[in-house]
């Protein structure tokens, strides 16, 4: 597992005592802002990818941005790593501390500072919940956006490092389209603030940069967000079809046809059978797949473009299609969508979920391969898309109990990871390399480009001190985990197919 | 017409060599920016579509394919670039619109050149070949070092080629002029701009507003029933996109302010904006450090877009410029890349 830093592997890793770090920080923050024992550190050991755990050398708590320059300060004269945290919900590991790091929790800054309803934006602080901040402006006629599946408890902090999208990033964006500027403390201390009000800034693009780097580049402190008007209706259509495959190819002919649908979302038969018995929201349990298609916008339109899709999906062969006839029932499928996680529980005591996009129309092998892999490693998957944008989410169901398991998830998830890039697509679509695909990083890019990471990093942090052993991969973890993978120049499962 | 080969031999040697370039792709973006002192390095021949697909969304092409070719070929099917390349003469490429990072009238209502690009292959200052990003839209793998080239005006690395992401051409699209003061049209525009209306240009020349409606046929048609005015041709979108609009055109000096869309402007910035009152254009010569202050005490920056080429865009904070040099030197350590085009030392 990873979730033990190798310094063989992931180069040096700083470490200084507890007291040390007592007498640094202790000062520099609020009463009861620094834990140091471990039943006070144990809630921050892992985040929304809890079969890696690791417990921190201390978390530090801090309440203003001083107080946050102060910890970063401190930590890089010491050269102690840090990890920052927003909701610790994300999937990667990407706040997974590792012992003697100061875990940097933002938690406390959980204000929305201003709502200005005539620019359409909103300041906020990095803790503030992404839904949080559509509850805020709904009264306006107005949302932010983005919206992960965990948007309930997720921070926007945590958003921006990850670039985090959604059912709804098809037709809105993703994080980055939909922020305007940042204010970020670096590990000297200094304050950087990073894009603007108006719509675009001198120099080079450092707000895209910082969006999605994970932690490594900075500690975004204030984020001024994009609100969007919200639209008059919105609608939504079930499709179900008895293969995969048609299903697939009905999404690509939606696509083409010109429509930008505000999500499409596919799941297969074990998934939506799951998602039914979970939340019974209404899909034939029968089916092979079933695609939910939303439409926004204005009335009229909606309802035109309600019966264009609904006539491409049964020319492409969809069985059943089916328009949510009001609100109630457009809520109850989404709710089968938004339950297919947890509905998991139902077909297995552990799932772990994967996270590669692919070009659409690889679509249909890629699911075939999947299931190959799947039986190659004697586990199930259940499969979910963010169709509209060849987003993946096979979720592989394992027992951690039993002997080996958890291992074979890994190493089927790695498997499924490389076949997305081998198909022209990528390891991550929208949770992030983390410490989890750290070493499918090195299959995606050349060491070339993993060097150039490294280099665009150490502008903003030298001495390598923010979130180590995340995201980009030493060349030495490439080498050791390509002489794995490639073992006496033999692939693994070299009778498997290679696209 | 594959020619990575003959660039990355051009870029290694003066690399080795230390001896700065000037890369050039149409020509068409020469007067922007601040002068380079470099040997001239052209891109326009390394050209070509290399892959698209319609229902992929996607269009992948080298540098020095024309932005005109690429916005035909999407038009054929429907399809366009929504962030409106300004095109400053007929060989402008794919590669001079990234570099120089320019969006059109639709920014406000549909993004930035940098939201759409998915990937870049470039050449670093040493020549190596690197490629990030991809052709899908969800990507979060490594750094967005891609979306860094767009505006980098080249100095991060060369661009080979790019892939972007093309979105469908508008149902439906009326081009509305109104008869109403600068100041009363902007108003108007951030109060429509709070609901969910299918705009696409608001544009204001000094006398008039200019409306550009692009969205579903129901919801197009009502919009225009509720500001009256009057239709007009399509084509003013491109000659304002292009800075040929008659409020824009000319050789004088041209400066550029973005700021706060809800920003009052100072009378003596005129009555000409875009981007529904994010950008102000300027046509004579202002003291730029005066100018300078003003722009940022409005949440923004101005740009010498046309004019003395000696500093051009705004000054940055000490911290952020420190950043950019470390930046410079780890994709370009020689410093061989379009040296001085956006600040003087990098």
């Amino acid at each position: 597992m990873l979730d033990t830093f190798d310094d063989q592997v992931d180069g040096p890793f700083g470490q200084v005592g507890t007291g040390i770090l007592r007498r640094r920080l202790e000062p520099l923050l609020p009463p009861g802002g620094l834990l140091t024992t471990t039943e006070g550190m144990r809630p921050y050991e892992t985040d929304g990818l809890a079969a890696y755990r690791s417990l921190p050398g201390a978390v530090a708590l801090p309440e203003t941005v001083p107080q946050v320059q102060a910890v970063l300060k401190a930590c890089s004269d010491l050269g102690v790593p840090v990890v920052a945290r927003g909701a610790g919900t994300g999937l990667s590991g990407g706040a997974l501390p590792f012992p003697g790091c100061v875990l940097l929790s933002l938690s406390k800054f959980n204000k929305i500072l201003e709502i200005d309803p005539q620019a359409r934006t909103a300041r906020v602080q990095p803790g503030v919940r992404n839904l949080a901040i559509s509850e805020a402006v709904a009264h306006l006629g107005l949302f932010y956006a983005p919206d992960p599946s965990s948007q309930l408890a997720c921070s926007i902090g945590g958003n921006v490092a990850e670039n985090a999208g959604g059912v709804h990033c098809l037709k809105y964006g993703l994080t980055v389209h939909n922020i305007l500027s940042l204010e970020v403390v670096t590990i000297d201390g200094d304050i950087l603030h990073l894009g603007s009000e108006a719509l675009d800034t001198p120099g080079y693009d450092l707000m895209a940069l910082m969006t999605g780097s994970e932690g490594l580049l900075g500690v975004v402190t204030e984020v001024l967000v994009k609100l969007t008007p919200l639209p008059e209706v919105a609608r939504v259509i079930l499709a179900s079809f008895d293969d995969v495959e048609v299903a697939a190819g009905a999404v690509a002919k939606i696509m083409a046809a010109g429509i930008v649908p505000a999500g499409l979302e596919m799941m297969d038969g074990p998934a939506l059978r799951a998602a039914e018995d979970f939340a019974q929201a209404g899909y034939p349990k029968s089916a092979a797949a079933i695609l939910l298609c939303e439409l926004d916008g204005e009335a009229a339109d909606v309802t035109e473009e309600i019966a264009r899709v609904s006539n491409l999906l049964t020319e492409a062969g969809a069985v059943e299609v089916r328009v949510a006839k009001d609100e109630a029932e457009r809520k109850k499928f989404w709710a089968g969508r938004k339950g297919a996680f947890p509905a998991m529980g139902r077909l297995a005591p552990d799932y772990y979920c994967i996270d590669g996009t692919i070009p659409r129309r690889a679509l249909p092998k890629v699911l075939t391969e999947i299931g190959r892999l799947a039986d190659a490693h004697g586990l199930g998957v259940a499969n979910v898309f963010h169709a509209g944008d060849g987003n993946l989410h096979p979720l592989i169901l394992y027992n951690s109990e039993l002997e080996g398991d958890s291992e074979r998830a890994e190493a089927l998830g790695g498997a499924i990871l490389e076949l997305c890039v081998e198909v022209g697509g990528t390891i991550t679509g929208e949770h992030g390399v983390g410490r989890e695909k750290i070493n499918q990083m090195c299959v995606q890019f050349t060491q070339g480009e993993n060097d150039a990471f490294h280099a665009l990093k150490a502008a903003f942090d030298p001495k390598g001190l923010l979130n180590p052993g995340k995201t980009i991969p030493t060349l030495a973890r490439c080498a050791e985990y390509g002489a794995l993978h490639v073992h006496k120049g033999v692939l693994p499962h070299p009778h498997l197919e290679r696209f | 017409m594959d020619q990575t080969q003959a660039l990355t031999e051009a870029v290694q040697g003066a690399a080795n060599t230390h001896r700065p370039l000037r890369l050039v792709g149409g020509g068409t973006h020469e007067f922007y920016g601040r002068a380079v002192d470099g040997k001239t390095l052209s891109i326009a021949g390394h050209k070509g579509i290399i892959d698209y697909d319609p229902s992929e969304l996607v269009i992948t092409a080298r540098a020095g394919t024309l932005v005109s070719e690429i916005e035909a070929l999407l038009a054929e099917n429907q399809q366009m670039l929504a962030f409106e390349p300004p095109r400053f003469g007929p060989s402008a490429t794919l590669g001079g619109a990234v570099a120089t990072g320019l969006s059109g009238p639709r920014r406000p209502f549909a993004g930035a050149l940098r939201d759409f690009v998915l990937g870049a292959r470039i050449l670093d200052g040493r020549g190596q070949s690197l490629h990030f990003g991809g052709t899908v839209f969800k990507n979060v793998a490594g750094f967005d070092a891609f979306r860094l080239m767009a505006g980098a005006q080249g100095g991060l690395g060369l661009i080979l080629d790019v892939s972007l992401r093309v979105t469908p051409k508008p149902r439906s699209e009326r081009a509305l002029v109104l008869d109403l003061g600068s100041e009363a049209a902007r108003l108007r525009v951030v109060d429509m701009m709070r609901h969910p209306l299918p705009l696409s240009g608001a544009f204001h020349d000094g006398e008039r507003l200019h409306l550009r409606l692009s969205g579903g046929e129901a919801a197009v048609t009502g919009l225009a029933r509720d500001l009256g005015g009057e239709d007009e041709p399509m084509a003013v979108w491109q000659d304002i996109a292009n800075l040929a609009h008659p409020a824009l055109a000319g050789d004088g000096p041209l400066w550029r302010i973005a700021i706060g869309q809800t920003r009052i402007a100072p009378a003596d910035w005129g009555p000409v904006w875009d981007w529904a009152g994010g950008v102000r254009w300027i046509r004579q010569e202002i003291d730029a450090p005066n100018l300078w202050d003003a722009a940022a005490a409005l949440g923004g920056h101005a740009t010498l877009f046309r004019g003395p080429r000696d500093q051009v865009f705004q000054p940055l904070a000490p911290a952020v410029r420190r950043l950019h040099e470390r930046l410079k030197t780890a994709m370009d350590p020689f410093g061989i890349f379009n040296p001085g085009r956006l600040y003087e030392g990098f």
